[in-house]
């Protein structure tokens, strides 16, 4: 297991996902999955930056759990508001360029990059919990 | 993430490479709009270099696309990496602005 605590600001972002990214090439993922699961992570990580504190500054917990070749767990904590970001809707896809919304996809994206997502509530504490494995269950 | 403007002929070619994601896209949303409030109206953007993009990359890139259209001009993009163009693809955002193999095949639609 390992951890980084770091403000929930965009300019910590790098840090923060260059943390996943590390976490998900010791456990064995391909070049191509580590663009994928940094990519959940930023758009999990920018969604705490723009909505988690409101009001005051917070900060935002990653923690990862890796099984080397088999799977990485991903929990993104903050202690914000509370928010559930699998409650947004999901953007539409086939929009064309006049019609298309900005925003939106952030959500999808994470969906669509990672195996299992879950979010739960706890102790005044937003957790989000990504799961990716290596080898996909198809 | 770095962006090389070059002029020629007809189309203004912007080279971007590395990564644009939350943090680079406002730049480049920037340059680009700097550039149309100059009078350009064609833009190929040459991602041959680009590593990653998130939705914050892709929401600079519609918005700049919506900003050409409204004034008759073209954003074409070219030469995306698989991982890049994997994004475009699930997004729905290959069907809404022209991806081209090379730099040449978007020049030559100009």
């Amino acid at each position: 297991m390992s951890k980084i605590i770091l403000p929930a600001t965009i300019e910590h972002l790098e840090n923060l996902v260059g943390f996943v990214s590390e976490c998900a090439r010791k456990t064995g993922f391909s070049n191509k999955r580590l663009k994928e699961i940094e990519l959940a992570s930023e758009e999990s990580l920018v969604n705490i930056f723009n909505y988690a504190y409101p009001e005051k500054s917070g900060e935002v917990t990653v923690t990862c759990f890796s099984q080397k070749d088999t799977l990485l767990k991903i929990e993104i904590m903050d202690k914000g508001i509370p928010f559930d970001p699998l409650s947004l809707p999901e953007p539409d896809l086939h929009a064309d360029l006049s019609e298309r919304k900005v925003g939106g996809l952030g959500i999808f994206f994470i969906r669509q990059m990672v195996d299992e997502i879950q979010y739960r509530r706890e102790d005044g504490n937003n957790i989000l919990t990504l799961t990716i494995f290596i080898n996909k269950a198809v | 993430m770095e962006i090389i403007y070059n002029k020629t002929g007809k189309a203004s070619v912007v080279s971007v490479s590395g990564r644009m994601d939350g943090v680079s896209a406002p730049e480049f949303e920037e340059k680009l709009s700097a550039w149309i409030a100059e009078g350009e109206t064609s833009f190929i953007i040459d991602f041959g270099s680009l590593d990653y993009i998130s939705s914050a990359g892709l929401r600079s890139i519609l918005v700049t696309a919506k900003k050409l259209k409204a004034k008759n001009g073209r954003l074409l993009l070219c030469t995306l990496k698989d991982t890049v163009k994997e994004v475009f693809e699930i997004s729905g955002f290959s069907s809404i602005v022209p991806i081209y193999e090379s730099v040449n095949s978007a020049v030559e639609q100009i």
